[in-house]
């Protein structure tokens, strides 16, 4: 497979491992407007998935399709980043690593929106509307819950503990991430995170050892329960429709 | 009918029978998805733009397209769709906010104050659609459908939809 159809795979792949895992949360949000706003925030990820899954199943041809390619590829075909597979943990975790994602989507998908490919294109400038939202929505909750009470703030921070080590990866380029400028997008992403701590009163990590592997296909061991809830249709029932 | 008689102003008056699934009162034309219609002997092709990533109205509104045009004739009836440029609020007719205001939904504002990254910014003034007041407030600005925000007026004290700009 092209290098290109990895990369369009890869984005698609974070967008739908996102939005599944934070529509784990329909039904049991904190409060009924916060639990919209999570589902709602899912819907408009697995619709990039869609995007990207649609123009790279017309890439690869053969017959392959945006329900193939998420539906019927398994763990280490999925290039997704080990950031968006980490469990949900409470309401301060799934919100700080909407976070980190939201912001680091924003940059990459300004940069996008100027690519060469004219699909690709389309599809970051169309997200971006949705992806302000996003961040704007998970910045305001980091700073309400690091400014809030002590336990809101111990909890935030615990979340950053746990997170952190997963965010080095965005920046690492994987063989087939040819198309973006990874060192501009780190350095912005880091301002903008410490800027949002800083209001939440957080602290920023000390420099740590980051875990990488999920853009090549090597995940930590939660892809495969999402997976094997995501996909239990169509394995259970190949071809199922309804 | 036969398909090399009918003409574009026919395609259109056929597509404004069809209303969006999620917010019925609106046509598909007062919302601004139409981008184009393309005309080729017996083939048709019309050009939709989505409004949201992730609207799960639009598979319908595809399929709805080609039953409503099947009618006229054409052997071939294809709807391509185009995501730039994005489609905006501002793409919305004026008989389209106006509907939306009668069936109580608030229309989107006509200057897009919210689609910036500004932390805790005072939420837009939006009027009741109800009671005219612009004494409303925020509840969150994520609602029913990906296109809607939640607000209260502090008058009337009805919640009600707004039609978030985009």
């Amino acid at each position: 497979m092209s290098p290109f159809i990895d990369y369009t795979l890869h984005l698609g792949d974070n967008s739908l491992i996102l939005g599944q895992k934070n529509a784990e949360w329909c039904g049991h949000g904190p409060v009924l407007e916060q639990d919209i706003a999570i589902t709602n925030i899912s819907l408009d990820l697995i619709g990039q998935a869609r995007n990207f899954y649609q123009y790279a199943a017309t890439l690869i041809g053969d017959g392959t399709t945006e329900d193939s390619l998420a539906y019927l590829r398994k763990e280490r075909e999925f290039k997704n980043l080990l950031l968006v597979e980490q469990p949900n943990g409470d309401w301060g975790q799934t919100i700080l690593r909407q976070f980190f994602f939201s912001q680091y989507q924003y940059l990459l998908f300004q940069q996008l929106q100027n690519s060469s490919d004219k699909h690709i294109a389309a599809i970051a400038e169309k997200s971006l509307k949705e992806v302000t939202y996003h961040l704007r929505w998970s910045s305001e909750w980091v700073i309400r819950l690091g400014d809030g009470t002590d336990e809101s703030h111990q909890r935030m921070q615990k979340a950053i503990d746990e997170l952190w080590r997963y965010t080095g990866e965005m920046f690492e380029a994987a063989s087939y991430e040819t198309h973006v400028d990874l060192s501009t997008i780190k350095e912005q992403w880091i301002n903008k995170v410490k800027k949002v701590f800083d209001e939440a009163t957080l602290q920023m990590p000390v420099k740590i050892f980051m875990q990488t592997g999920g853009k090549e296909g090597k995940h930590t061991e939660h892809l495969g329960y999402i997976l094997t809830e995501l996909q239990y249709m169509q394995r259970a029932y190949p071809g199922c429709e309804w | 009918m036969i398909a090399k008689t009918v003409d574009k102003e026919t395609i259109y008056s056929y597509l404004e029978e069809i209303n969006d699934p999620e917010v019925p009162v609106l046509s598909i034309i007062d919302l601004g998805i139409i981008r184009d219609v393309k005309m080729n002997s017996d083939e048709l092709e019309v050009v939709i733009t989505p409004t949201y990533t992730g609207c799960p109205a639009m598979d319908m509104i595809v399929a709805t397209i080609k039953i409503q045009l099947a009618t006229l004739g054409f052997k071939k009836i294809k709807v391509t769709q185009v995501l730039s440029p994005a489609w905006t609020t501002e793409w919305m007719s004026e008989e389209g906010k106006r509907k939306l205001k009668e069936y109580g939904i608030a229309p989107p504002n006509p200057k897009q104050q919210v689609c910036d990254q500004k932390l805790f910014a005072a939420a837009e003034a939006v009027q009741c659609p109800h009671c005219n007041s612009y004494h409303t407030h925020r509840i969150s600005e994520f609602g029913s459908t990906a296109c809607k925000a939640l607000y209260q007026c502090d008058d009337c004290k009805e919640p009600f939809d707004y039609f978030k700009c985009h």
